[in-house]
């Protein structure tokens, strides 16, 4: 099942590379990738079409592997990157560099970056209690969003001549994103997703309830913390690049467990192939739907994902 | 020997003292039942004795070992909990039996054939061999329960803790579990500690009974040391009748509520 889901990530980022407003044919792509000949198409296919879909790629698989790891620490099917604040710490820093210094877009990354992780790491000191409570977790996260959503409200209606420019950052977008956006994410990534490798067995553990993973040597709190702070990192590094891009943290990881169980060994693989794959197609589909107009990756996913969504859950209960 | 010698505990909850200064000692190869009513402690005891819950103040000791000091590894290689409540899983009998031979791998070692026959021997006691391949989710309660008891035993632990590992069943499955508890302790002389709610049980299982009152021991001793009239009165606040079986030479007990 999981070289099902990486095969579908193939063909993913094959379409993702081919379509857009410009078609290249396939034999193009592969003399850009062996180079053999200069193509018409290597600027295109070098500079716009690669860096976007492996930002996408990058994306869909740091926050589908941070909700699957969320998920389990929390003990919590609605736990995903947003209820630790990561979402609207981000947005509140983002909004803030796209509203009041609109000159200095470049800011927007690792502004978004720190402001999702100071938020992400107040909300668990304020859940600290001999250890993070999950319970304690979600509540202090929805409490510090609600908090920090009213001031992103507040600069809306401010400043609601230049909210324009922050709504593709608000609704989650891919479209000019490259080189430098894989840079920012790329580290991120290797190091997340080695880390919730490295923590596959114990997350195993985890899962067979606090006091009999306790039993079986397994130091609890250090798990939920680490495990947390991986999570955080990796969702805090894709908002920072593709800016509030919902539903993947949270639709991917349950999609994946749907048809391959709750085994983290296969779990986690399967949600990031998947995470990925969903992610580069609905771009793709965004991009070639109503071109020339692109439509954000965010509306999309949430158009075609939650009714598929739907679907696969009524079947698992028939 | 001593297997587990607790000193002076006390453990606090938001102010509520629940364990008040509480010595204890344990010997190797019994069957311990932990007994005393509602927000006793007994369950507290029981985390705290078995490395879940550290206390605020004293020490518990294992072999002269401080238990809260040893490596979560190692403590686990020694002790094992069955919880008292545990979550329905996704996966099958034998997946969550093999859980048990984690304290004795390194992070990626693979299970081995020890391991695998360690995994039989744990499915072959409990019963579970036509069960093996089933979801857990989809066991009855007896059967699941008997799948939590086969992981802690895959776990080959010297002290077993079981926190009131009847409840919910029905009494057959009841008598199941403690059968197999029983047969632990005689075949591999597994010590083991649990919280009981039957007192009949208590008195027909246990080697030794620990009563709990008000986060204090109230009593230490065999069955007929601790089980009286008096006892059943101050701790529990029931009239008993207490009567000697004479086929197995056990206590049998008949409980009415307090008339004054």
């Amino acid at each position: 099942m999981v070289a099902f889901f990486a095969v579908l990530l193939i063909i993913a980022i094959i379409f993702s590379i081919r379509f857009g407003s410009a078609k290249i044919p396939l034999t193009d792509i592969w003399s850009a990738f062996t180079g053999d000949m200069e193509s018409d198409f290597q600027n295109i296919i070098w500079n716009i079409r690669v860096p976007r879909t492996l930002v996408a790629v990058l994306v869909g698989a740091n926050l589908a592997v941070s909700g699957v790891l969320l998920q389990g620490i929390m003990k919590n099917p609605l736990a995903d990157p947003y209820i630790i604040g990561v979402s609207s710490g981000a947005g509140l820093a983002g909004m803030i560099v796209l509203i009041l210094y609109p000159h200095l877009p470049h800011l927007l990354t690792p502004i978004s970056f720190v402001g999702a992780a100071i938020v992400a790491f107040t909300v668990y000191a304020l859940a600290w209690e001999k250890g993070i409570a999950p319970t304690r977790i979600i509540l202090a996260g929805v409490a510090v969003s609600a908090f920090l959503g009213s001031g992103i409200s507040a600069l809306m209606v401010f400043y609601s001549d230049r909210v324009q420019g922050a709504i593709d950052f608000m609704v989650g977008g891919l479209s000019a994103r490259s080189w430098p956006q894989v840079e920012v994410i790329l580290p991120y990534s290797i190091l997340g997703i080695l880390l919730a490798v490295i923590g596959i067995r114990k997350m195993n553990l985890l899962m067979l309830g606090d006091r009999t993973a306790k039993s079986l040597g397994a130091r609890v709190e250090w798990i939920r913390f680490s495990m947390t702070a991986v999570a955080t990192l990796l969702a805090a590094s894709a908002v920072s690049v593709v800016g509030l891009l919902g539903f993947v943290g949270l639709i991917v990881p349950h999609t994946a467990r749907l048809i391959v169980g709750n085994d983290y060994r296969v779990l986690l693989p399967a949600s990031v192939f998947l995470g990925a794959a969903i992610l580069t197609a609905s771009d793709t589909v965004g991009r070639i739907l109503f071109a020339p107009i692109e439509i954000p990756v965010g509306v999309i996913m949430g158009a075609l994902g939650a009714p598929f969504f739907l679907y696969l859950l009524r079947r698992k209960m028939v | 020997m001593n297997a587990l010698r607790a000193t002076s505990i006390s453990q606090s909850f938001s102010y509520k003292q629940v364990l008040k200064k509480i010595d204890l000692k344990l010997d190797e190869g019994r069957i311990y039942s932990i007994i005393g009513p509602n927000g006793s402690g007994k369950s507290t005891l029981l985390h705290v004795l078995s490395r879940q819950l550290k206390p605020d103040q004293g020490n518990v000791y294992w072999k002269e070992n401080n238990l809260y000091r040893l490596s979560p590894k190692k403590a686990a290689q020694e002790l094992a909990l069955l919880a008292q409540v545990n979550d329905l899983m996704d996966i099958t009998v034998e997946q969550l039996i093999a859980y048990g031979r984690t304290p004795h791998k390194s992070m990626f070692e693979r299970l081995n054939e020890t391991d695998q026959d360690i995994i039989e021997e744990a499915i072959h006691l409990t019963k579970l061999a036509s069960l093996r391949q089933r979801n857990i989710s989809q066991l009855s309660g007896g059967e699941r329960q008997r799948a939590w008891i086969a992981l802690c035993l895959a776990q080959q632990p010297k002290i077993l803790f079981l926190d009131e590992p009847t409840t919910y069943l029905d009494i057959s499955h009841q008598l199941d579990v403690l059968e197999i508890v029983s047969q632990l302790q005689k075949r591999q002389s597994v010590t083991i500690i649990m919280v009981l709610h039957d007192l009949n049980h208590a008195a027909v299982y246990s080697d030794e009974i620990i009563v709990v009152k008000d986060g204090q021991i109230y009593g230490q001793g065999t069955p007929k040391e601790v089980m009286n009239q008096q006892m059943f009165k101050e701790v529990f606040h029931v009239q008993s009748d207490i009567y000697e079986d004479k086929q197995d030479d056990l206590l049998r007990i008949v409980m009415k509520p307090l008339r004054n």
